[in-house]
């Protein structure tokens, strides 16, 4: 849909455009800013990971702190992105096919998540589970570690990326409608027959699409996890804490050799999502 | 005909007790919610209640805290000022003008919400420290931008960019030019089409944009604090001095803290949600 517009465009009456000198200032300045803000930084991250060479690199890599904050890295993933599927299914499911009240409120609490400052949402389970609170008295005495701990980073990140798969499935499934699972269900399907046959087939290309954006969020958060992880090193350390860890030992290799894995992470992202943008919008036709 | 009728009276018949799973559905989104949001959010509110009217207002009036809070708002609005203006210069180029390398540009612009806040930050502070690409250059006329000021500002309008052109693009995109062009045939010239009619269409998503940039740049951590130099009273934001407060196991001052933050997010979703709604009734009447 959007690629028509903009082929569009380049047959558009000379009324309605501007000279092209103008035209030109301003794709110069949108250039140079964007160049500035976004080129640059990206540009950055793996020149300065190569700035020593590859070998340099690649030693980086194998250090036994960046291998294990891989390893948390995506065990966290593993863990929060499952958890928020799950929720982002049902949650559109109930909110998409059926009316009740309360609806819109229900909506704004979803999306609450994202307007928490990370270090807040981090700040919150140290409250709620930490040494000092009531509950985190409890675990403490049944020798339960989750601050400071793999279970506390797991459930920050769950709390930060928490609106994300619903967030997409929504309008996927009010799009849809219910006639198709009613008719399914008329011709004898059982419910579950009706969800893997019939509505999944119909979400798939938004619930990818609410994967990879959880995903990305999920293995690249900073803020909360950096409240409840105890950054120790070769343990609670993800990816993101070690590029910190590194960039204050003044080992600019090692940060930017993990910055670099996480940049290629954000770009495959980004490819990923416009493909699905790309297809979604060619169905549309 | 028989289409336009039957659609009001399926959506004014709920198909409610026809598809299975609502009550496991909803019970689960529920239970979710409160487990994973509402109950660990509802900790803040506890925290700070404890502590006593003057004891809160200790916390708050501190010179450290209102430096935290003076940079943090100031640094994000200006940042979000700046969003607004270059966003819609974005969108702009990239709807209506085509030019080599516009798509990839254009799936450039979602960067910053894939690219993890640590490594933005990095990436900033490499670019524009005083021996990188673009400090290099601004150093010798004595303008320090990495470890100031000025870096926290150059990390918010990184953070904040995608949101004005991800809002005002769809307006634009959907935007007829039939409008343009009488006025233009009518004698307009293209800065009184700009302002006359542009303008006043493009400004909802423009504001609900910066207002969606100023939410965003109030809460961001990962990314200034490299860019930074965290000093108390001159570059600390509040997200870093909650931070410190953590560390110091100092909790309530944390909560008090977080008390304040928490309200103004909330209200800002609010105000977002309002200018959504302002926003589609226009384009909706327009």
């Amino acid at each position: 849909m959007r690629s028509e517009k903009i082929e569009g465009s380049t047959i558009r009456p000379r009324l309605a455009t501007e000279a092209l000198p103008i035209r030109i200032l301003l794709i110069l300045v949108t250039l140079i800013f964007l160049g500035l803000f976004l080129g640059l930084p990206l540009a950055a991250v793996f020149t300065q990971a190569f700035a020593a060479g590859s070998g340099p690199y690649f030693a980086a890599l194998k250090d036994p702190n960046t291998v294990s904050a891989i390893k948390l890295t995506l065990l966290t993933a593993a863990v929060s992105v499952p958890l928020n599927v799950l929720f982002g299914l049902a949650a559109a499911w109930a909110i998409a096919k059926f009316e009740f009240w309360g609806k819109n409120l229900l909506l704004t609490l979803i999306d609450l998540p994202f307007a928490v400052s990370p270090v807040i949402a981090g700040m919150i389970f140290v409250l709620l589970l930490g040494k000092f609170s009531p509950l985190g008295g409890w675990l403490d005495a049944h020798q339960i570690k989750i601050i400071f701990a793999v279970p506390g980073i797991i459930l920050a990140t769950t709390f930060v990326t928490f609106p994300f798969v619903a967030r997409e499935l929504l309008p996927v499934m009010q799009a849809q409608g219910v006639e198709e699972e009613q008719a399914a269900l008329v011709l004898g399907a059982t419910g579950w027959q009706s969800f893997w046959r019939v509505t999944l087939p119909n979400i798939k290309w938004g619930l990818i699409y609410g994967v990879i954006l959880c995903n990305a969020r999920a293995m690249g958060e900073f803020g909360a996890v950096s409240v409840v992880s105890g950054k120790i090193m070769g343990q609670t350390n993800t990816l993101p804490l070690q590029v910190e860890a590194f960039n204050d030992d003044y080992n600019f290799v090692g940060a930017f050799a993990a910055a670099s894995l996480l940049a290629l992470l954000g770009l495959v992202t980004l490819v990923i999502k416009s493909f699905v943008e790309w297809r979604t919008a060619r169905h549309e036709q | 005909m028989a289409v336009s009728l039957a659609q009001p009276q399926t959506r004014s018949l709920p198909p409610r007790r026809i598809l299975p799973g609502f009550g496991l559905s909803l019970g689960y989104t529920l239970l979710y919610l409160c487990l994973l949001v509402l109950i660990p959010l509802s900790t803040v509110f506890i925290r700070a209640g404890t502590l006593s009217h003057t004891q809160f207002w200790a916390i708050i009036d501190d010179p450290r805290t209102v430096a935290a809070f003076k940079l943090t708002f100031g640094a994000s609005a200006l940042a979000a000022l700046v969003n607004a203006f270059f966003g819609l210069l974005v969108a702009w180029t990239l709807t209506r003008y085509s030019f080599p390398g516009r798509r990839v540009i254009d799936g450039l612009v979602d960067l910053p919400f894939a690219l993890p806040t640590a490594v933005a930050g990095i990436c900033l502070s490499a670019v524009y420290a005083d021996n990188g690409w673009v400090g290099r250059v601004l150093a010798p006329h004595h303008i320090h931008v990495a470890y100031t000021q000025a870096g926290i500002f150059v990390a918010l309008v990184f953070i904040g960019l995608p949101f004005v052109v991800r809002t005002v693009q769809p307006v634009l995109q959907d935007l007829e030019t039939d409008v343009e062009e009488a006025a233009a045939s009518l004698g307009a010239t293209r800065g009184q089409i700009f302002a006359r009619i542009l303008l006043p269409t493009l400004f909802p998503a423009v504001l609900t944009g910066f207002t969606l940039a100023f939410a965003r740049a109030l809460g961001e951590y990962g990314s200034v604090i490299f860019i930074s130099n965290n000093i108390p009273l001159r570059g600390e934001i509040v997200p870093k001095l909650i931070m410190d407060k953590l560390d110091q196991f100092d909790y309530a001052g944390a909560a008090a803290i977080a008390v304040i933050m928490l309200l103004a997010s909330f209200a800002l979703l609010l105000l977002i949600n309002l200018l959504q709604w302002w926003s589609r009734k226009r384009l909706g009447m327009a």
